[in-house]
């Protein structure tokens, strides 16, 4: 049983005078995730590091699961608290505490000894050596390493005794808010959710943009695009989803462009939408998609430099550098791979051409679109006419 | 206005059907087998079904069983049946269009070893009967024949089938999943030489959740379900009594007006059918002769079924795609594919269901949707 743990984050650190900034927002953002697991837990912050003290019985899984969708935590340490103060008890604790946590003792360790409370009789060395001593006697399998050790222990000096040795790794980034909002174009396939945890991990908030084109998509498809924003809102708290009704563009650019360069048109007129959402939400100060060098022809270097032209706004790629694989593997970690699989489509094939542009030239585009010149205004309004906003998670 | 055409999915439930159940939910809500009044009242409404149900399918008491519905009723016939008989045989016919609560549990016992004939369908989705003799072997224990078919409304000629079975192999059983036809088209086991009748309450405007096994008395079977040995042990579990009160009440509902309600729903198929194939390039799939009324077919070329669908729901009109597909995950409808229909139509394949409260204005006003909708979205072919 752990009666404390201690998180550690390590970017924050670094960045000077904002210091305790980051550090607050670091501690609401864990006391928040917390309040949904089961026990009572006390956050603060001491001596640059946070620390988090359970009050009563808790789950232990479900509150390690919770601190680990903590943007800006690098780690988690489980500590014990030891009762009995007196250097011969702790020292037995000591010799415990690794009974209790290594199954194989076949390891090199090393104990490192923190005397935050000076008044403490016995000085940090000294208690390095009476407890590696302490556990050689034990477990003669072990052997004390200072250099490489596989283990390190680690004793705390204070009004209270702690002790820990495990380091559970943590979402790492830094804190929620701590820079800004982004709008995400997101879909239901599995790059974008992705996406968006990528720039949310980096301090962003989020607010999301996706395009409905019924009857050629269901209500199943826009569910299961407000699923994966609920997913989401469980690292990067309240997301504003807008729903726009994208069926007349695209009827309009199937009936007047080329139709090999549709995919392409059509992206460039969800950023010009996209751009428009994001410059009338405060602080929204880019747009993230889950796009990735040549992944499909819409996503060839010629088609980013179309797609990016429209946007007139920074477009952030996180995955941009991602293979297909890597990108469903951290949908599986982060939760949305099993909303991200299931078949409903969000962008109907109907409109999709055997062999769309892969390398498409942005004068000849441009030029296409002048087609749409007298109907594109209007359309372009009604569609951002029918937004609807869904909110998602909470703050 | 909204227009419900997917009685064949299910159906609402009968106003008189959800206040009886309410009752028994808030008064007469006790255990039928307990002993005491609370349960004997209970007992009552269990002992009431039972004899509509006898009723209809003119059989003893001891030959109705209530189930959760019409899976779970061709499940017990079909893994009851190979429970009991596998010593004498481990064959059993079916056909190439049947329900999945069908095809399969006979999948299954496929992989345990069992032979499975599936009988072929004609393009009207009709079996053979020559092809059913042929197929029947000594050893075979079980033919499982639907009644009418969901996907397109073909009726079985199960009457024949059922005296080919016992000319041929007295010994073998014969099960009809009746889910589309009961409430609909008279069929009497007895008469038919039916051994076992599957019927879903749901589907004739009774509450979800309920259904019935008729099992005649000499088809010896196992249960597949252990447990507190209700039903004389055949189907184990607390019987749902609001539910199977309500099933009775709607089937004998439909049984009192089963004449009127077949009429109306077949004019308003005829007129249907006449209405739209005004619209070019629409074919009706099934049977014109052995048709059930409330099932239409349509195939609407060059229009994706979901698509279809999906713009009918948005004109509040309720209908079902033929054949569940999207590119992501094709399922290919069986039935669709064994009447061998043109590959296009796999994809394009809509069904409307009535029930016998389905209006004449529904019909119209769907009629004129259709034919809004169709040519607009044949505008956006696929290039």
């Amino acid at each position: 049983m752990f009666h404390a743990f201690l998180l550690k984050y390590a970017e924050i650190g670094l960045k000077g005078k904002n210091r305790h900034v980051f550090e607050d927002a670091l501690v609401k953002e864990v006391a928040h995730k917390l309040e949904k697991v089961d026990g009572e837990f006390e956050v603060s912050r001491i001596n640059g590091r946070i620390f988090v003290q359970t009050k009563s019985e808790y789950d232990y899984d479900e509150a390690i699961k919770a601190m680990q969708k903590v943007f800006g935590v690098v780690g988690i340490c489980p500590v014990t608290q030891i009762e009995d103060q007196e250097p011969e008890a702790v020292i037995k604790a000591a010799v415990q505490f690794i009974a209790d946590n290594y199954k194989d003792k076949n390891f090199s360790f090393k104990v490192n000894t923190r005397r935050a409370n000076k008044g403490y009789p016995v000085p940090s060395m000294e208690m390095d050596a009476r407890v590696g001593e302490a556990i050689l006697d034990a477990f003669p399998e072990t052997h004390v390493d200072v250099h490489n050790p596989e283990v390190v222990l680690s004793i705390e000096l204070r009004a209270e005794i702690f002790m820990y040795s495990k380091l559970i790794k943590g979402a790492g980034g830094l804190p929620l808010g701590t820079n800004g909002r982004a709008m995400l174009l997101l879909s239901g396939g599995f790059d974008s959710p992705v996406a968006g945890y990528m720039v949310a991990r980096r301090g962003v908030y989020l607010d999301a943009v996706y395009f409905n084109a019924p009857p050629y998509t269901s209500d199943r498809a826009k569910q299961k695009v407000i699923d994966l924003a609920e997913v989401l809102s469980e690292y990067c708290g309240k997301i504003r989803l807008h729903i726009i009704n994208f069926t007349d563009i695209q009827m309009a650019i199937y009936q007047k462009c080329p139709h090999d360069e549709l995919t392409i048109i059509m992206r460039r007129y969800m950023m010009k939408i996209a751009k428009h959402l994001a410059e009338n939400t405060k602080d929204c100060l880019g747009l993230v998609t889950g796009e990735s060098i040549g992944q499909v022809a819409s996503q060839t270097m010629k088609s980013l430099y179309c797609t990016d032209d429209a946007a007139e706004f920074p477009v952030y790629r996180p995955l941009i550098g991602f293979d297909k694989q890597d990108i469903i593997d951290k949908a599986e970690e982060i939760g949305t791979a099993d909303i991200s699989i299931l078949p409903y489509e969000d962008c109907c094939t109907i409109f999709v051409a055997k062999h769309p542009v892969t390398k498409p030239n942005l004068n000849v585009i441009k030029c296409s679109e002048q087609r749409l010149n007298e109907v594109i205004d209007d359309l372009m309004q009604k569609a951002i006419e029918t937004d609807e906003v869904i909110v998602v998670g909470k703050d | 206005m909204e227009c419900y055409l997917d009685n064949s999915a299910t159906t609402r439930v009968l106003p008189e059907v959800v206040k009886l159940m309410d009752e028994i939910y808030l008064r007469d809500y006790g255990n039928p087998s307990s002993l005491h009044k609370k349960g004997f009242d209970a007992e009552r409404y269990i002992t009431e079904a039972r004899d509509v149900f006898t009723d209809i399918l003119k059989c003893s008491r001891k030959e109705i069983f209530f189930t959760s519905g019409g899976t779970e009723s061709n499940n017990t016939a079909i893994l009851g049946t190979a429970l009991a008989r596998g010593k004498r045989g481990h064959h059993m016919i079916t056909t190439a269009i049947e329900h999945a609560a069908v095809s399969s549990p006979m999948s299954f016992l496929e992989k345990q070893g069992w032979e499975i004939d599936r009988l072929s369908v004609d393009h009207e989705g009709r079996i053979s009967l020559d092809e059913l003799r042929e197929k029947l072997r000594p050893d075979t224990v079980l033919v499982s024949i639907m009644h009418v078919n969901n996907e397109i409304g073909t009726i079985q000629p199960v009457e024949e089938a059922g005296k080919i079975i016992k000319e041929i192999a007295p010994d073998c059983l014969f099960h009809v999943d009746d889910i589309q036809g009961f409430g609909k088209l008279p069929l009497i086991p007895k008469k038919c030489g039916i051994d076992f009748l599957s019927a879903s309450s749901h589907k004739l405007h009774g509450p979800k959740g309920v259904g019935l096994l008729y099992m005649s008395e000499k088809a010896h079977t196992l249960p597949i379900i252990y447990g507190g040995g209700q039903q004389n042990g055949m189907r184990s579990g607390t019987e749902n009594v609001p539910g199977v009160a309500g099933f009775a009440m709607a089937a004998k509902e439909m049984y009192s007006n089963l004449k009127e309600h077949e009429a109306h729903m077949k004019e308003l198929r005829e007129y249907f059918i006449n209405e739209i194939e005004k619209i070019s390039d629409i074919t009706i799939n099934g049977s014109a002769e052995h048709a059930a009324s409330h099932i239409v077919s349509l195939t609407v070329k060059d229009v994706r079924a979901e698509v279809l669908l999906h713009a009918l729901e948005a004109k509040d009109i309720y209908v079902s795609a033929g054949s569940a597909c999207s590119s992501n995950q094709p399922h290919i409808s069986e039935t669709l594919k064994s009447i061998e229909v043109p590959a296009y139509a796999l994809d394009s394949t809509v069904r409307l269901s009535f029930s016998p409260y389905t209006t004449k204005e529904e019909i119209d006003h769907t009629l004129k949707e259709l034919g809004e909708i169709i040519p607009a979205l044949r505008r956006f072919t696929r290039k």
